[in-house]
């Protein structure tokens, strides 16, 4: 079966500085993909670009078979911005519901996003009253609410209890059974662990694409921050001295 | 456009409209208190012989204004926020067509206005004797049709907007003209040729010229209708430009 996603020598500026360096990457179906690597390395310019909205200097993104972006697909993918984007003055139920509909999906669609995401007890409170971390969740109910084939997920667990996002990963896991592509980005080592496969990016240049078992027998080491710290020094010999 | 992606977006807005309970009492009050200043601003001023009082004059033309600026200013505002936070963009990657988006602001803050104009139009004719040789209903219906205009341009606008700072002063440069030359302050036809000229490509000209055939005859005129067919043009137009400069993706 064909990638979820295909990355082609994608090269993106953005204000006027090259911010992707020719990324070829391909993500597999059904699976949970990890996109790492710390803040300002290009991993949101990268969802962008699979997601559609982001003008691309060079290169191709090839998205569950056609081009990203294309009209079809807006059915079939599913994208959680960094910040939340849901609307504060409305309830969360409200929020999940508009999404539903857009999707072509009914109310109780909506309500059973809500409560997947565990804010059934807040689903009648305004987003603009909510803590960050529930506020973060409540707007993946809405990227979650259309049940799309490829969901691309920008930092989702930040600010969330480990409890809550330990429920949240298996969330993730129990869609990618049912043959759902995930795309996760964050700059939390540990929850590299957590991922199906991994890629590693870094000033906006791919340093690692395998599985987690791989990129530690790759580095030598167990411990896959260590493995990344590896990984990053080989890629640029003239930085190994420093600190 | 899909009708139930159009309907469930007009439904949205009103709805955060609904939760933002302090902006829905301003929007009903404020055009009453400043239609209440404008009564006693002019109750000792005689009319003229044989032409409606100072405040018909006034009044009328009032109501279309409130609409049109207030509605101006509510979509400039909420498309810029539409933009900061975010959901714009996720709006863009879900099967939400552009034009579901713009028209269904045009139909939801449309809405909005047509009550305004409603509130705005029983104060000035229950309380204040509002006198005009036309029907109330046309004109309530040319200030809601200022309230789709107003919505359109704002739509157009919040494209040149970043900020906010930027957004509110669209609003001289969009609104102030079109109430300066509109006619009521000086008669078009007295203004130097230029400003006639600029005059008459200004949307609101037509909108106050319809209010003011509607206060001066008492069944719709041919020039009334073509007014508010122009009106009617230019919000749609500024819509679809509106649409043009909506891009899917950015950099």
């Amino acid at each position: 079966m064909a990638d979820a996603i295909a990355v082609r020598g994608l090269v993106v500026d953005r204000g006027g500085r090259r911010v992707l360096h020719g990324i070829d990457a391909t993500v597999p179906r059904g699976s949970v993909t990890g996109l790492l690597g710390p803040s300002g390395s290009g991993k949101t310019t990268l969802m962008r670009a699979i997601v559609g909205v982001q003008v691309i200097a060079t290169g191709t993104v090839t998205v569950l078979g056609t081009p990203a972006g294309s009209p079809p697909l807006r059915h079939r993918v599913g994208y959680l911005t960094q910040a939340p984007s849901v609307y504060a003055d409305l309830t969360v139920r409200e929020n999940a519901r508009y999404f539903a509909t857009l999707h072509g999906r009914d109310r109780a669609e909506a309500d059973r996003a809500v409560a997947d995401v565990g804010l059934a007890s807040a689903a009648g409170q305004l987003v603009g009253t909510l803590s960050g971390g529930q506020r973060s969740r409540a707007s993946l109910a809405c990227a979650l609410v259309g049940e799309p084939e490829l969901i691309v997920l920008d930092e989702p667990t930040v600010g969330q209890d480990p409890v809550l996002r330990a429920d949240l990963w298996a969330r993730f896991h129990a869609l990618a059974a049912t043959g759902t592509t995930l795309l996760v980005s964050s700059h939390v080592m540990d929850e590299a662990a957590r991922c199906d496969r991994l890629l590693l990016i870094r000033d906006g240049r791919l340093i690692a694409d395998d599985t987690p078992a791989a990129v530690r027998a790759a580095a030598g080491v167990d411990d896959l921050d260590e493995a990344f710290l590896r990984l990053i020094r080989a890629a640029e010999p003239d930085r190994s001295g420093e600190a | 456009m899909n009708p139930r992606i159009l309907s469930a977006t007009v439904a949205r807005i009103l709805r955060q409209l609904r939760h933002d309970k302090r902006t829905v009492a301003l929007l009903v009050a404020v055009p009453t208190v400043l239609l209440t200043l404008v009564y006693y601003m002019y109750a000792d001023q005689p009319a003229p012989p044989g032409q409606p009082s100072t405040f018909d004059r006034i009044a009328l033309v009032m109501l279309g204004f409130f609409p049109f600026i207030i509605m101006f200013l509510v979509t400039s505002i909420a498309m810029l926020r539409e933009r900061t936070t975010g959901t714009l963009e996720r709006l863009l990657t879900t099967p939400l067509a552009k034009t579901d988006l713009l028209f269904g602001y045009g139909i939801a803050f449309g809405l909005a206005g047509a009550v305004q104009a409603g509130i705005a139009s029983a104060v000035a004719y229950w309380v204040f004797g509002l006198e005009t040789a036309g029907s109330s209903a046309l004109v309530i219906m040319i200030a809601a049709l200022n309230a789709v205009l107003a919505v359109a341009l704002g739509l157009l606008c919040s494209a040149f907007a970043r900020t906010e700072f930027q957004a509110v002063q669209f609003m001289p440069v969009v609104v102030a003209p079109q109430l300066l030359l509109c006619g009521l302050f000086v008669p078009r036809d007295e203004m130097a040729g230029w400003l006639q000229a600029t005059s008459d490509v200004l949307p609101l000209s037509y909108a106050v010229e319809a209010l003011q055939e509607v206060g001066a005859h008492a069944e719709p005129t041919g020039t009334m209708w073509r007014d508010v067919a122009i009106v009617a043009a230019a919000a749609v137009l500024a819509l679809v430009l509106a649409a043009a400069t909506l891009r899917r993706r950015s950099g």
